[in-house]
């Protein structure tokens, strides 16, 4: 093979990276320095799906050359209308390594290590080896993770341990990029209210008065399912257990003369689906990759921090500064207030932590700074708090006192105030 | 779409289970034109000198990705370069071994790789020789062409294309900075335009037609019902209720302003029992949440009255695009009723399951009334238009009817040349008195593309593309042509600007960066989406995109 000319090759991206732009920083030293910083920066993408396929792809066409890529899934055939980098023949393999051996072989020089498995598996002295964490994900649960852990190892005296978060995420023709600097800029955490989960449809709706199709599969799929087949556990990706809950939802509909239900409407319910198309991934997966390239290079100024972009009407963008916020429970100092009725039992009051925006938190475990008001583990400590799910909280704890929250599916706690209504 | 029956066993298809992500974005319709179109790129027209064998077409490379992957119909590549080096540097679609052959049948091979239900064939020659067959360009839906290219080169595409009502898109992508233009043809009417479904309830409480107003005899004993009833009337009828409680002390009128309103609120409000177990009503709360969103009469949006009176909806004939039958059809309907036909959508409410239902009910028979005698008129229309090539079919006119309120048309406007029309340069002066505009890229990139000319032209050598000079020069050109009427006078400052810009171009020497290609590349592609699909509504005219600040602005040039 003909040995490559890496100057002809990367001509492109060389110019930016040795040459001043109008906008480039005073200080900025253009020049083979720049280069080889870039190729020594290690960068991490979090997710090989929609995002993630595209993401590598850009890395590898930026000038990175020491990749990593997480993710857990396998193939599936639906990925294929944007996952560019998988075939029909790849359905049932690990995305990340098909999409790591797929880039490398396509993209010579750049090497790409795959992990598959979840990002909880891996400890901080893993995340520390990054310069850069790209993030491509669907799940909050798993970038509130990534956030709190990025969080949690910034030290003030050791510049190295600041990783930049760079994050995006897609539904239908919109998404948003950010730049994250932990403890230093606005994080997951400061705007989590826009990541609101869509409110639940009301039990006694699904249960007794059903009005819509969407409540025809929900009873389906949360009440008939139990009382019919509760041995076998559900899965969502099981074509005949999808059959079985939209006949189900068929016959529950025919009941009460209400039209509509399909079998994709039952995916989409059951799956919790959000529409993905290949070109709105390709746009945030690029901005996110631009910013990556900016930092690691400083070639021009990074985003500072927030872009939006909706394309159902022309296309349209919004660029502005998220605020850090002084009561986020991840990167502020004070606790975040919470407005709750002193009616309210305890167990009521955990159950609404899972639905109100700014908590999320769906198995969580509290205490005052005096004593312990529900812990979900070990089970003795539950046995002797589970008394207090039945109390009322004006009964358990003084108005505008502060709580701590934990939740298995994070490291950090989670501080409230609580003021009562 | 295989269409679900009650009982039947029927999975989705293999298609239907590969494209489902974005079936719910625009549905088996949507996916049918893409399927039926065939998409024309122009990734290059020769070399810039010696040195250079011109444009890299990355963007026009990942835009057909964007493409390939939700399946059109298929797409013909064509660009005379041969691949080299650099290429390898900032294009995914070619490989080591790609060197040294056409880059137009190395992309259109991988391309192809991503999607085997799309077809791909290519042209390793200039678009110009192809345009002498008068039969290559009418096979396409839509045409890509990636710049800067020259002049000529561009000027005729595009009148070709614009004779034959073929979208075109624009798109140059340099360094940091990025920018596409949208040509469409001068009507360009779109149906579902997928507006907030927030923003589109029509629900006709303040003139509700007999059925629904006699659906009030329903809760004749609202105030003797148990608290579950009570608790369960849908809050449409209890706004029609209290409206009727309302005229009663108001002369018969309805409440019309926002004082009245906020008073009919209170009445509302004060109906809800508060000495139940849970101290109020669902259903009253969303009564309540609803007056002032609710409470309005019909009034035709100015944008449909514009339609209304268009020449193509007012004098129709044998040759009249069906959107334009219909919407006469509609038009009729209108004049007739002063109303639009009813969507006939419910939204969710508190209520008991038979009882929404029937009131669901209501508003569908309504709605389907309404189609018909739509149908009706268009059936009178095609019989006075006739001879027409095909039956419209009942399902476009039902689909026309249930966005009549929120359909769009718009005027395409040629490519924009800053020596073009009049209202480019208008529109480009407007938006320079904004200092943060981005407008000053789009003229940076105006200096590029004569630069380009002028080398493809023998006029400049290839070495213009990093001479002070030569780009001086363009910037004072396009300062000229700014200035050219005496009154508007453009300052020191918008000249710096355009030279910053030029200087950020000129940093790549015209080359482009794949992060910036790659988006732009999604951008593009999905523009071309909603024109093939006729869904959403497409960008008018003109996009810029600013790697550096990591925004973008839009244009009508």
């Amino acid at each position: 093979m003909v040995a490559i000319d890496q100057t002809l090759r990367w001509k492109h991206l060389y110019n930016v990276l040795t040459r001043s732009g109008p906008f480039s920083d005073e200080d900025w030293v253009p020049g083979p320095e720049t280069i080889s910083t870039l190729e020594s920066s290690k960068i991490l993408v979090i997710g090989a799906g929609g995002l993630g396929c595209e993401i590598l792809k850009n890395l590898a066409l930026s000038g990175f050359k020491d990749i990593h890529v997480i993710d857990m899934d396998t193939i599936d055939i639906s990925n294929l209308n944007r996952q560019f980098l998988f075939r029909q023949v790849d359905i049932g393999k690990p995305k990340a390594e098909v999409a790591a051996a797929f880039v490398e072989r396509r993209v010579k020089g750049v090497k790409i290590t795959p992990y598959v498995g979840k990002i909880q598996d891996k400890d901080e002295d893993y995340y520390m080896q990054f310069k850069i964490i790209v993030c491509g994900l669907d799940s909050i649960e798993a970038r509130r993770w990534i956030n709190s852990t990025l969080v949690g190892m910034a030290d003030f005296e050791n510049p190295e341990s600041l990783k930049p978060l760079i994050d995006g995420g897609t539904e239908g023709f919109k998404g948003q990029a950010r730049v994250i600097l932990p403890t230093l800029s606005s994080c997951i955490e400061c705007q989590l209210d826009m990541h609101a989960p869509r409110p639940a449809v009301p039990l006694c709706t699904i249960a007794t008065i059903p009005r819509q199709p969407q409540h025809c599969i929900e009873w389906a799929h949360q009440i008939a399912w139990q009382e019919q087949r509760k041995d076998d556990a559900f899965d969502s990706d099981d074509l005949e257990h999808i059959g079985w809950i939209y006949n189900a939802a068929l016959e529950r509909g025919k009941q009460f003369h209400i039209s509509g239900v399909t079998f994709q409407m039952t995916q989409g319910v059951v799956k919790n689906i959000i529409p993905a198309i290949a070109s709105t991934n390709a746009v945030i997966a690029a901005a996110t990759t631009s910013e990556a390239l900016k930092i690691a290079t400083s070639c021009n100024p990074y985003l500072e921090n927030y872009m939006m972009y909706a394309g159902e009407e022309g296309v349209y963008t919004y660029t502005f500064e998220a605020e850090k916020k002084p009561d986020c429970p991840v990167c502020g100092n004070l606790a975040r207030r919470m407005t709750v009725d002193p009616n309210m039992t305890l167990e009521a009051f955990i159950e609404t932590l899972g639905e109100r925006p700014e908590a999320q938190l769906k198995k969580p475990s509290m205490r005052t700074e005096e004593k312990t008001l529900y812990q979900r583990f070990p089970p003795q400590l539950e046995e002797q708090t589970r008394p207090n799910l039945k109390l009322k909280l004006g009964d358990l704890i003084a108005d505008g006192q502060e709580i701590a929250v934990s939740d298995p599916a994070y490291t950090i706690d989670f501080r409230y105030r609580l003021d009562f209504s | 779409m295989v269409e679900a029956f009650p009982g039947a066993l029927v999975g989705p298809s293999s298609k239907e289970r590969k494209y489902d992500r974005q079936l719910r974005l625009w549905a088996a319709s949507g996916q049918q034109a893409l399927e039926e179109a065939r998409v024309l790129l122009v990734n290059s027209d020769g070399p810039w000198g010696k040195q250079s064998t011109g444009v890299s077409g990355v963007v026009g490379v990942e835009t057909l990705k964007n493409l390939v992957l939700p399946g059109i119909g298929g797409f013909t590549i064509v660009d005379p370069a041969v691949v080299t080096e650099p290429d390898l540097g900032v294009n995914f679609f070619l490989e080591e071994d790609s060197l040294g052959k056409s880059r137009a049948q190395e992309t259109c091979r991988l391309l192809r790789e991503l999607n085997p239900d799309v077809d791909g064939n290519f042209e390793s020659k200039p678009v110009a020789e192809l345009l002498q067959d008068p039969e290559f360009l009418p096979q396409f839906k839509l045409v890509l062409v990636s710049g800067p290219v020259n002049r000529a080169m561009l000027s005729e595409l595009r009148s070709a294309a614009k004779a034959l009502g073929i979208p075109v898109l624009y798109t140059r992508s340099v360094g940091f900075y990025s920018t596409f233009s949208l040509q469409l043809p001068a009507a360009f009417p779109i149906v579902e335009t997928h507006p907030d479904p927030e923003s589109t309830q029509d629900l006709r409480l303040l003139n509700p037609w007999p059925e629904l107003a006699a659906s009030l005899t329903s809760i004749s004993n609202l105030e003797t019902m148990d608290d579950h009833q009570h608790g369960h009337v849908p809050y449409i009828l209890l706004l029609l209720h209290y409206l009727e409680k309302w005229k009663e002390t108001h002369d018969g009128n309805v409440p019309s302003n926002y004082k009245e309103k906020t008073a009919f609120r209170d009445l509302v409000r004060s109906g809800a029992r508060t000495d139940n177990p849970e101290g109020g009503e669902e259903n009253y709360d969303e009564a309540v949440a609803a007056v002032l969103k609710s409470l309005n009469p019909f009034t035709l949006r100015s944008s449909i009255r514009e339609i209304f009176e268009m020449d193509e909806c007012t004098k129709l004939t044998s040759t009249s695009a069906n959107f334009w039958l219909i919407a006469s059809a509609i038009r009729e309907f209108y004049n007739k009723h002063s109303v639009l036909p009813l969507p006939g959508s419910l939204p969710d409410m508190k209520a008991q399951s038979a009882d929404y239902i029937s009131l669901q009910n209501i508003y569908k028979t309504k709605a389907r009334k309404d189609t018909a005698e739509v149908i009706e008129n268009v059936r009178r229309l095609e019989a006075l238009h006739s001879p027409r090539p095909a039956k419209i079919a009942d399902k476009d006119i039902e689909t026309f009817c249930k966005n009549a309120a929120h359909i769009k048309v718009i005027h395409g406007r040629d490519l924009p040349q800053l020596d073009g029309e009049v209202h480019t340069l208008k529109a480009i002066r407007n938006a320079l008195s904004d200092p943060e505009s981005l407008i000053s890229v789009f003229l940076g990139y105006d200096v590029l593309d004569s630069i380009i000319t002028d080398i493809q032209t023998d006029k400049q050598s290839e070495d213009a593309l990093d001479s002070t000079l030569a780009w001086e020069a363009g910037v004072d050109r396009v300062m000229r042509s700014l200035t050219s009427e005496a009154s508007a006078a453009v300052d020191e400052g918008t000249r710096q600007r355009i030279i910053q810009a030029t200087q950020e171009l000129r940093r790549t020497q015209g080359g482009e960066l794949h992060n910036v290609s790659a988006l732009t590349g999604g951008l593009v592609a999905q523009e071309a989406l909603k024109v093939m699909t006729r869904q959403y509504v497409p960008l008018d005219n003109t996009c810029v995109f600013d790697g550096i600040r990591s925004r973008s602005e839009m244009y009508r040039l």
